[in-house]
């Protein structure tokens, strides 16, 4: 028996309004479970980025979450097309979503910074033309 | 103030309700999403003039408990439906969004910390 618990989730890529069920769904299941109310807050706001940035930017992708008392672990993996600079994307305000983007509200370039300031652990993995992948970690206390 | 005292200093129509008694402190107005959710750490309102189900989603990410759609917005059903799913107050005021700041900024509402 282990005290884990883990999910996985579709990104549907297609479809802008369901952008965010996923992340919605396990803030629901960690209020459920009564976890640190920051915690996940950090995990809601990191994993609803990532969310939308999938659908943005990659045509969907995958989510995985595993839950234990010490913390939340969220892998979000895409066949998108991949981050070219990663330091220029890390930077506040800087963003490549097209316009209709920003008039649905978002592309103001403060996805990825605010998903590293957001978690406690953050590695982006990506490769142009093949996909990208982002390992976060939320402590259950910072 | 309440949730029902927002709607009335804004004179505004109550689209769906959630808990109107809900005790709210803080609010910002903006249509970025982005923003609100780089920038916003305790606000329980969100005024706005964008007009999709992402508007609601960013509220339940931050824990607010009410959004209010100026200058006479009318939201989607989706965006009713899911407020409604969520049990968020949705209002709908007349009011521009800098007039609609100003009036809850004048009756005890704050913008929250800066960080």
């Amino acid at each position: 028996m282990s005290n884990t618990l883990s999910f996985d989730y579709i990104v549907p890529g297609d479809d802008f309004t369901r952008a965010g069920e996923a992340s919605s769904d396990v803030k629901h299941k960690l209020k459920k479970i009564g976890y640190d109310s920051d915690a996940i807050r950090r995990v809601a706001i990191a994993m609803y980025e990532g969310e939308i940035n999938m659908v943005i930017h990659a045509g969907g992708g995958k989510v995985h979450v595993e839950i234990s008392p010490e913390k939340i672990e969220m892998v979000l993996s895409d066949n998108g097309p991949g981050i070219e600079d990663v330091a220029l994307a890390m930077r506040e305000g800087y963003s490549t979503a097209p316009d209709k983007v920003r008039a649905l509200g978002f592309g103001a370039g403060m996805g990825l910074p605010n998903m590293k300031k957001s978690t406690d652990v953050m590695e982006i993995s990506t490769k142009v033309g093949v996909g990208t992948t982002l390992h976060m970690t939320v402590y259950a206390k910072r | 103030m309440t949730v029902n005292e927002v709607a009335s200093v804004l004179d505004a129509e109550i689209v769906t309700a959630g808990d109107l008694n809900a005790e709210v402190k803080t609010a910002c107005g903006s249509d970025m999403m982005s923003d609100v959710l780089a920038f916003v750490k305790d606000q329980s309102v969100l005024l706005t003039g964008l007009n999709n189900p992402q508007v609601v989603r960013t509220a339940e990410m931050m824990d607010m408990r009410c959004i209010i759609f100026v200058r006479g917005k009318e939201p989607t059903e989706e965006v009713v439906a899911l407020a409604k799913q969520k049990e968020i107050t949705i209002l709908k005021t007349q009011h521009r969004l800098f007039t609609a700041c100003g009036l809850l900024y004048s009756h005890g509402l704050s913008g929250g910390d800066r960080s």
